[in-house]
C-alpha cells in the first residue's frame, strides 16, 4: 500500500484512487437519497398538511401550517413516548445484564467454558425468528386458555386463568420480555467482540498483581467495552423508540389495556387508517426530533471519560 | 491485474447491495401492485375501448378476463359450485374458466387489519388507467362498510349499468337493498345471503336449567333482555355461563339503535349501546359470561365440547360455517365426521331471542370501468336472483339465502338440520329475517363498532372506568377517522 500511495505521489499525473472511493460509495447514496432522505423531507413537509381519505375519497393537501402539531400535542402523546420509553427500559435492563455476564463467561480464559459456539448459537436463534411471528406465538402461549396457564393450572399453582393480556404489567412485562429474549444474544456477541479486542496483557499483568476476578471486570473491561457501549445503547434505544411489531401483534394494534401498551409507531399506524399523512408525518417528525435528542445526550454521556482523555 | 479484479469485485458487491436494498424497501409496494401491471399506451388504447364497452352495455366484445375481488374464498365457493357457465375449476383455484371462454382471476386478500380494504382501495385508485384485462370486475363488500363503497363513484347502479330489473329483484329481502342503496336512492350492490340472527343454544343445557329443550319453550325464557338476565342468574347458579363473553350481545343491541353512529362531523353513541355496556358489565362482575373476546381461540373453544356456555348470538352463517366447526371434537381436517357423536354435533338448537338482528354479509358489486358487464348481470342474476339456485345452495350448505319465494318454500317443508338436532332453522330465520331494519347505518360502522368493543373491553376488564373507556373511545375513533370532530353520550 504504502508502495502504491508513493508512487502516486511522485507523479504528479498520476491516477486518482479517490475517484475509485466516491464510485464506490455511490451506490449507498443513491439508495439512501431515495428511499431514505426523501421520504424523510417529505414526511416533514407533509406535516403541515391537512390530508387523508374520507371514505374513498381524498382531503386535501392542504397546507394548514403548524395545526397538525398544535393537535397533536392536545393528545395523550406524552403518554405513548412514556410508554415507549418505559417498555424499551424494562426490556433493555436485564438486557444488558445478562449480555454482559454471559459476554464475560465466555471470554474468560479461567472459566473456559465448553460448547461456547452451541450456546451462542442457541442464545442468539430468538432474533432469527421475524418480531411478528414471535409475538404471535407469546400471544397464542399466554392466552388465557394457553399452555402456560394450562401447565399453571394443571400443577396446582393457581386455581383460575391468570389473564396476563387483560393486565397492564402482565402486558408490558410479555413486549418487554420479547424484546430482551430477542435482542440479548445479539448484545452478547457484540460485547464479546469488545472484550475480546481488548490486550491480553492487561488481563494476564493484573492477574500476575493478584487481581480477582470481579476486579478485573470492574476495572479492565468496563472502561475499555465503553465506546462499544455507548454504540449497544444507542442502536438499542433507536430500536426501542420505533418498537412497533411486537406490541401491534401482542394487543391487536390497540395498545390495550387502556392504552398504557401504545408506542409512538404504533400510534402513528393509526393514524395510517385514513391514511391522514398529515397527522403521520407530524408525529414522526416529533419522534425523529426526541430520538435525536436522546441519542445524542447517552453520546455525550457516555463518551465523556474517553474525549476528556483525547483531549488531555 | 490484481487491483482491477478487486475493482470488479468490490463493484459487484456495491451493485448487489443496492439491489438487494432496493429489493427490501420496494417489497411491500410490489406485493400489492401486483394486480395491475401493464402500463403506456398499450393500456390506453385498451381502456378507451373498455370505455365503449360501457357505455354500450349489451355489447357482444367482452373482456375475456373477469377480476374478483374479495376477502375469503366464501364466495368463490359459491360462484364456482353454484354459477351455471363454470366449465373448470384452476387445480389451485386462482382462476375459473367459463363456458365462453372467459377467464375469472381471484383476487383474495385475508381481511386482517384493514388489509383488503387498503389493497382494494389502491386497486381502486389505480382502476383508470389500468388496462381492461386487469381492471376489477366485481368486489366484495361487507355491511359494516358498505356505505363507503355503495356512496362511492366505484361502484356500477345494478338497475341502470348492469341491466338487473326489478322483477329479478323482487324475491330479495328489503333490508339487503336498503343497506346497498346509495344516497341517491341508487341500487349498488346485490347479496345472495340474507343474515338474520338467532341465539344458537345447547339443548342438553337448556334440558337441566329450564326443563326443556324445545325452541319454543325456551324462547319464552328468552323472550325480553330481563328474561335473559334472569336466566343468566339460573345457569351461573348451576355452574353455567350464560354467554362466552364481552362481544356476543353486541350485534343484537347495536341493530337495534334509533339512529345511525355518525351524522355530520359527529358521533352519537346510542343509549342501546350503552345498554349492551350496561348489561356486559352486570354478567362480568356476577361472573355469567367467560371474559373472551369474538373470535379468540377461548370464544372458539366455548363453542366446543368441553364447553359449559350454554349459548350464542350468531347468524346464518355462524351457524353453518364457524359454530358447527366449532363443535366438533375431532375437526373434519383431521378425519371428523360432521355427525351426531363427534362432539356436541347435534346438541345445539336455535331460537329467537330477545330482539332481531341481523350480523354481517356480503354483497356484490359491479365495478366501474369493468369491460364484462354482461356477465356481471349474468352472475347476479343467478346467484341472488334465481329461486332454483337459492333452494339448492340452502338445502346443501344450511346457508340462508336471498330469495323469500325459496326459503319460504324450505321452512315450510320437512327440511331439517342434523346439527341442530333436526330442528328446522330455516323456518326461525325466515320469521325473522323480514324484520331487519337496516335504515340506521352510516359509512364509519366498521370503526365505530371494532374502536367501541375494543375500549370497553377494558372497562369490563376492570382495567378503566366508564369515564376512561368513554375516553379512550373518542380517542380512537378520532385517529381512525380525522373528520370527525366530536363524540355525544346519551345522558
Amino acid at each position: 500500500m504504502k508502495i502504491h500511495s508513493g508512487t502516486a505521489r511522485s507523479k504528479k499525473k498520476g491516477i486518482s484512487y479517490a475517484k475509485w472511493g466516491y464510485i464506490f460509495l455511490l451506490p449507498f447514496f443513491v439508495v439512501f437519497v431515495i428511499f431514505q432522505l426523501i421520504p424523510l423531507i417529505s414526511t416533514v413537509y407533509y406535516s403541515f398538511f391537512q390530508y387523508f381519505r374520507k371514505g374513498l375519497q381524498i382531503v386535501g393537501p392542504n397546507f394548514i401550517g403548524m395545526q397538525n402539531y398544535a393537535k397533536l400535542f392536545a393528545t395523550d402523546l406524552p403518554k405513548y413516548f412514556q410508554n415507549t420509553l418505559l417498555l424499551w427500559v424494562v426490556g433493555f435492563i436485564p438486557q444488558i445484564f445478562f449480555s454482559l455476564l454471559l459476554a464475560a463467561w465466555f471470554t474468560s480464559s479461567r472459566l473456559h467454558l465448553r460448547g461456547q459456539r452451541f450456546f451462542k448459537t442457541v442464545i442468539y436463534m430468538p432474533n432469527l425468528i421475524m418480531a411478528a411471528a414471535f409475538s404471535m406465538l407469546f400471544f397464542a402461549l399466554f392466552s388465557d386458555n394457553g399452555p402456560v396457564n394450562g401447565t399453571l393450572i394443571s400443577m396446582g399453582l393457581i386455581k383460575q386463568p391468570i389473564r396476563f393480556l387483560a393486565s397492564v404489567s402482565g402486558t408490558r412485562g410479555l413486549i418487554a420480555f420479547m424484546n430482551f429474549m430477542m435482542w440479548f444474544g445479539n448484545t452478547t456477541i457484540l460485547l464479546m467482540a469488545a472484550i475480546m479486542g481488548i490486550n491480553p496483557c492487561l488481563f494476564e499483568a493484573a492477574q500476575i498483581d493478584g487481581a480477582s476476578g470481579n476486579q478485573m471486570f470492574w476495572h479492565i473491561t468496563m472502561p475499555l467495552i465503553r465506546p462499544i457501549m455507548a454504540y449497544v445503547l444507542i442502536t438499542s434505544l433507536i430500536g426501542g423508540l420505533q418498537m412497533f411489531d411486537v406490541p401491534q401483534i401482542l394487543t391487536d394494534g390497540t395498545g390495550s389495556p387502556d392504552r398504557t401498551s401504545m408506542t409512538m409507531v404504533m400510534y402513528i399506524n393509526n393514524h395510517m387508517f385514513s391514511r391522514n399523512y398529515g397527522m403521520a408525518g407530524a408525529t414522526s417528525t416529533v419522534l425523529f426530533i426526541l430520538c435525536a435528542i436522546l441519542c445524542l445526550l447517552v453520546y455525550f454521556v457516555m463518551t465523556k471519560g474517553s474525549r476528556d482523555q483525547e483531549v488531555s | 491485474m490484481k487491483r482491477r479484479t478487486n475493482a470488479v469485485v468490490a463493484m459487484a458487491l456495491a451493485a448487489a447491495m443496492t439491489i438487494s436494498l432496493a429489493g427490501c424497501q420496494g417489497g411491500g409496494g410490489a406485493s400489492s401492485a401486483a394486480a395491475t401491471s401493464s402500463s403506456g399506451e398499450a393500456a390506453e388504447s385498451q381502456s378507451s375501448q373498455a370505455e365503449e364497452n360501457t357505455a354500450s352495455s349489451q355489447s357482444e366484445s367482452e373482456g375475456k378476463v373477469l377480476n374478483i375481488w374479495c376477502w375469503n374464498d366464501e364466495f368463490q365457493s359459491r360462484f364456482n359450485d353454484y354459477y351455471p357457465d363454470v366449465q373448470t375449476v384452476a387445480k389451485d383455484k386462482s382462476t375459473t374458466t367459463l363456458k365462453d371462454g372467459t377467464t375469472v382471476k381471484w383476487t383474495i386478500n385475508p381481511n386482517k387489519g384493514n388489509n383488503y380494504q387498503d389493497k382494494l382501495d389502491q386497486a381502486l385508485f389505480r382502476q383508470e388507467s389500468a388496462a381492461a384485462d386487469d381492471k376489477i370486475d366485481i368486489f366484495l363488500i361487507e355491511a359494516d362498510y358498505a356505505l363507503k363503497y355503495v356512496n362511492s363513484d366505484f361502484t356500477l347502479n345494478v338497475k341502470k349499468d348492469i341491466g338487473l330489473t326489478d322483477d329479478d329483484l323482487s324475491q330479495q329481502y328489503k333490508y339487503t337493498q336498503d343497506i346497498a342503496t346509495d344516497s341517491n336512492g341508487a341500487l349498488k350492490a346485490v347479496t345472495w345471503q340474507a343474515t338474520p340472527g338467532l341465539f344458537a343454544y345447547r339443548r342438553s343445557i337448556a334440558k337441566k336449567i329450564f326443563g326443556t329443550y324445545d325452541p319454543g319453550k325456551v324462547q319464552e325464557q328468552l323472550s325480553s333482555w330481563k328474561n335473559f338476565s334472569s336466566a343468566a342468574a339460573k345457569m351461573h347458579s348451576s355452574g353455567y355461563k350464560m354467554l362466552s363473553g364481552f362481544d356476543d350481545s353486541y350485534r343484537v343491541f347495536s341493530n337495534n339503535v334509533s339512529a345511525p353512529w355518525v351524522s355530520g362531523t359527529t358521533v352519537t353513541v346510542d343509549p342501546n349501546i350503552m345498554n349492551w355496556v350496561k348489561q356486559t358489565k352486570e354478567f362480568t362482575e356476577k361472573g355469567y359470561n367467560n371474559k373472551t373476546i369474538l373470535w379468540d381461540d377461548k370464544w372458539s373453544a366455548d363453542q366446543g365440547p368441553s364447553s359449559k356456555v350454554f349459548g350464542f348470538f350468531y347468524s346464518t352463517w355462524g351457524i353453518n360455517f364457524t359454530l358447527e366447526g366449532n363443535s366438533l371434537k375431532t375437526p373434519v381436517s383431521e378425519g371428523g365426521k360432521e355427525e351426531k357423536g363427534n362432539g356436541i354435533y347435534g346438541d345445539w338448537a336455535v331460537c329467537a331471542g330477545p330482539q332481531s338482528y341481523y350480523w354481517g354479509g356480503t354483497w356484490i358489486c359491479g365495478c366501474k370501468g369493468s369491460d364484462n358487464i354482461g356477465t356481471i348481470r349474468k352472475v347476479m342474476k343467478s346467484l341472488t336472483c334465481d329461486k332454483d339456485i337459492a333452494s339448492k345452495i340452502t338445502k346443501d350448505t344450511q346457508d340462508y339465502c336471498n330469495n323469500k319465494a325459496a326459503m319460504n318454500e324450505i321452512a315450510s317443508s320437512d327440511y331439517k338440520s342434523d346439527f341442530l338436532g333436526g330442528q328446522n332453522h330455516i323456518k326461525l330465520f325466515a320469521e325473522v329475517a323480514p324484520k331487519i331494519n337496516l335504515k340506521n347505518t352510516s359509512s364509519y360502522d366498521q370503526g365505530c363498532n371494532e374502536e367501541f368493543q375494543s375500549a370497553f373491553h377494558d372497562y369490563f376488564n376492570g382495567t378503566v372506568d366508564l369515564a376512561g373507556a368513554k375516553r379512550n373511545f373518542e380517542k380512537s375513533i378520532k385517529e381512525k377517522y380525522p373528520d370527525l370532530t366530536e363524540v355525544k353520550w346519551p345522558s
